[in-house]
Formats: structure tokens, sequence, C-alpha cells
């Protein structure tokens, strides 16, 4: 068990340098998925060890809150795109379309 | 057992080759594809856990619908080719040493835990864990309250994207563009000045209006 948790270590700090290195704001949101999915796999790890399904209700919330974050940074990019703003998250420094 | 750590490995391996493509890579389009890599062998990993139903949920709804979204989404967008990195070369140097340090502290964390049951097998396990029959019985009976605030948010997040990302058709030839255009670029500053000079003029310059059109000047500009 211990090897799950370190590679979720693994993958969510993988996750945190592409969120904090990346400039495009759609490979950010991936990598976003990635520290989230890192979470998810220490709950299931978690939950394994105790033998508690609780951790798996908590993994499957952690997707809908994971699905939300996908459909609303989506609609922000797509909007941005129609604003003919650039997709670059540097450019993107104040809340004023 | 053996096979199992077999497994373990190899998915490991593709969960961690399909996160480095995921951040290394420069078409968004492969990153995409990478993520649905990494997706699936998380799926094996939860297997191995015994979550049947979160690895079934992680397969049909995280690589099969919400893939698809980012899919169509950076087909629409174009997948433009970034230069790697951020342009400003601190943040550039400090982002990967930031993840290296959180690593470093996770990892002192986990392995060097005093909870013994982190480095054990895990404890024995019903013949129904991770089942649907399982999963269902503790949405239904035990957080009841989360499930109907997730499936609430759910609502909420597909009402914003559509608000989001709508395309107001109705609205562009009745002037709806022009609105757009307002809530954009706020050009009130010169028209508020007019308007309160224009105030100034019409109340023939009293003196207890002058500072309160002055102020109100000065905020909107």
């Amino acid at each position: 068990m211990t090897w799950f948790v370190v590679l979720s270590a693994f993958i969510f700090c993988i996750g945190a340098a592409g969120v904090l290195t990346r400039r495009n704001p759609l490979v950010i949101l991936l990598c976003l998925e990635l520290m989230l999915n890192a979470g998810n796999l220490a709950l299931l790890a978690f939950a394994r060890g105790h033998g508690d399904g609780a951790g798996q209700v908590f993994a499957l919330v952690v997707m809908v809150i994971a699905a939300c974050e996908v459909v609303i940074g989506l609609g922000l990019i797509v909007a941005m795109y129609r604003h003919k703003l650039p997709i670059d998250a540097d450019e993107m420094s104040e809340l004023r379309g | 057992m053996l096979s199992e750590q077999i497994l373990f490995f190899v998915a490991a391996a593709g969960a961690l080759a399909g996160a480095v493509g995921v951040v290394a890579l420069r078409n968004p389009f492969f990153s995409v594809l990478a993520l649905v890599g990494h997706l699936l062998a998380l799926a094996v990993l939860f297997l191995l856990l015994r979550a049947e139903f979160v690895a079934a949920a992680q397969v049909v709804v995280y690589a099969g619908a919400v893939m698809v979204l980012y899919v169509f989404v950076v087909t629409y967008v174009g997948g433009s080719e970034e230069p790697l990195g951020p342009s400003l070369g601190a943040i550039r140097a400090v982002g990967p040493l930031f993840a290296v340090a959180l690593l470093a502290e996770i990892a002192i964390a986990t392995v060097a835990t005093g909870l013994k049951a982190v480095g054990s097998r895990g404890s024995e396990v019903a013949a129904g864990f991770g089942s649907p029959q399982a999963i269902g019985a503790l949405l239904m009976e035990k957080f009841l309250i989360a499930f109907e605030a997730a499936s609430f948010l759910l609502l909420l997040a597909a009402v914003a994207a559509v608000v989001l990302a709508g395309r107001r058709r109705g609205l562009e030839e009745a002037g709806g563009e022009r609105v757009l255009q307002l809530g954009r670029r706020p050009e009130t500053g010169p028209q508020a000045t007019d308007r309160s000079a224009g105030e100034q003029g019409g109340y023939g310059g009293r003196a207890i209006d002058k500072p309160a059109s002055a102020a109100r000047g000065g905020q909107s500009t």
C-alpha cells in the first residue's frame, strides 16, 4: 500500500509542476485533472487499507467535482476564444475580459 | 500475489508515463491523449485496490465523456503549438523547484509516517467490497446529502456552461453584441464625466452638488 501512496504523490507533483509551468489554460486544466486523480488514488488506497467503502464514495464525489470543474473551465476557454482573446494564462492577468 | 505486483508496476509505469506526457508534450491534443492513457492505467490500479465500481466509472465517465469534451474543445480552439514554459524566467525556475519540494515533503510524510496500516497489505475485505451494490447502499444510506449536493452541483455546472459558452443567437441582431461590448470594455469613462459636467451645468453650479458629482465622475473613470 505504501507504493500506491507514493505513486499518488508522484502523480500529484507532476500535475503541480504542470500547473505551475504551462501557459495554455487547456493544459493547466489537464494537469488539474492529474492532481485530482492522484487524490483519488490515495483515497482508494486508504479505503482498501481500512476495508471501508467510504473512501470509494469520496472518490466518486471527487470525480463529480472534477467533471463540474472541467465543464466550467472549458466553457471559460470557449468564451475566451469567442471574444478573440489569446489562449494564454500569462496574458489573462485581469478579470476584465 | 506476484502477478498482482507485476500488474501494479506495469500500470504504475503507464500512469507515470501518461502524467509526464501531459505535462511535457507541446501540442494540447497529444496532452489529452496522454491523459486518456493515464486514466486507463489508473483504472487498472483502482481494480487492484478492489474498487470495481470506481474503476468502471473512471473508464466510462472520465476516459469516455470528459475526455471527449476536451478533444472537442481542443479541436475547436485549435491546438496551438506553444513554447514550453512561461515567459518569465523566475517562474520557469521556481515552478519545477516547488514541485520537487512538494514531492519531497509528501514522500517524507507518507513513507516516514507512524501509521502502521500504510505499510501493510491492507485489511481483509468482504466479498462485495467496492461492488456497485455496496457503493449504492453507502450512497443512499450514509452519504445521501453528499449525493444530493453532487447532483445539484452538476446541474449548476451545466447551467453555468450554457451561460458561459452560449452564442446568444437571438440577441445578436437586437443589440446583444453591444451589451457584450459594454460589459467587456467599459467605455463609460468620458461619458460619465460628460454627464457629471452636464449635471453641473444643469444645476447652475450649486455648491452642494459639485463635490457629489465630482466624486461620481471620479468613481466611474
